[in-house]
């Protein structure tokens, strides 16, 4: 085992912890928007996170360079779909869980 | 003259990125055929690609190299706030009792030109515990769900994020009462 193998699987394992944490979040969570919370942050980051350990286990190729794009176009379009999606619930009134309503 | 140098920085930078995504092969990691046939299919697609995307990137106003100077030291504090905002859905995900207090805040700021109010959109929905809503962009108006009251402060009261990205955008001077 090198040295490098060992870090990338830390970031891909770091990677699937928040993925998992995001599923959690998503079923646990009361309402549409606070479950858009978990899918629309916990997906960022876990997806960034993993490609980010492919791409030190794969060294410095064009492979990389494509996984650096591939990352890059996940931050720019994540919040973007978690944009459209909460706008989507907010127009058509979707109820929104409260702390005092609901104790 | 801005505008054809757009256009040529455009066309530069999708052929490159054609180059990467087509002439290269996969193993082994070497260059690929570059004969004329290739290489004019290459150009042809990035002139269509340039043709179609020409309003969208390299929109080169005044001073845009200060602007992409200062940006960078806000990007590298913004992918810090992703990696905070995930710790922090991580935490509530997995509290027994579930710390939420969901609330939805509005706020004006003094940014107005598109390119502005699209960071501050997406770095409100990437920083901890806030989602964009709504953007009205005559007032730069938003509307923000919190999932936490404490959590919408930083937005509403101290204005980080706004201040950061007036300084980068270099639009402080509006006035926001007008």
């Amino acid at each position: 085992m090198e040295a490098l193998h060992i870090i990338s699987a830390i970031f891909m394992f770091a990677g699937c912890f928040f993925m998992i944490t995001g599923a959690i979040g998503i079923i646990r969570f009361p309402d549409f928007y606070t479950r858009l919370h978990a899918a629309g942050k916990c997906d960022t980051l876990g997806e960034v996170l993993i490609i980010l350990g492919f791409m030190i286990y794969q060294g410095l190729s064009f492979l990389t360079i494509k996984l650096f794009f591939l990352s890059f176009f996940i931050l720019l379009a994540n919040p973007v779909g978690t944009h459209a999606l909460i706008k989507a619930a907010y127009v058509t009134g979707v109820k929104m869980w409260r702390r005092e309503e609901n104790g | 003259m801005g505008k054809k140098l757009s256009y040529i920085l455009t066309f530069i930078v999708m052929f490159l990125f054609w180059i990467l995504l087509s002439a290269w092969q996969l193993y082994p990691d070497t260059p690929g055929k570059f004969d004329v046939i290739h290489i004019s299919q290459g150009i042809a697609a990035a002139a269509l690609t340039t043709y179609l995307s020409r309003r969208v990137i390299f929109d080169l106003s005044k001073k845009w190299y200060v602007k992409f100077l200062r940006a960078i030291p806000y990007v590298a504090w913004e992918l810090w706030q992703i990696v905070l905002a995930n710790l922090d859905v991580a935490y509530r995900a997995l509290h027994p009792k579930m710390p939420l207090d969901p609330v939805v805040v509005e706020f004006e700021t003094p940014l107005r030109s598109d390119l502005a109010l699209t960071f501050m959109a997406n770095s409100i929905t990437l920083t901890p515990g806030t989602i964009t809503i709504m953007v009205e962009p005559e007032k730069g108006k938003f509307v923000v769900h919190a999932i936490d009251r404490k959590l919408a402060k930083p937005l509403v009261v101290d204005q980080t994020m706004q201040k950061k990205l007036a300084y980068v955008f270099m639009e402080g001077q509006h006035d926001s009462s007008a």
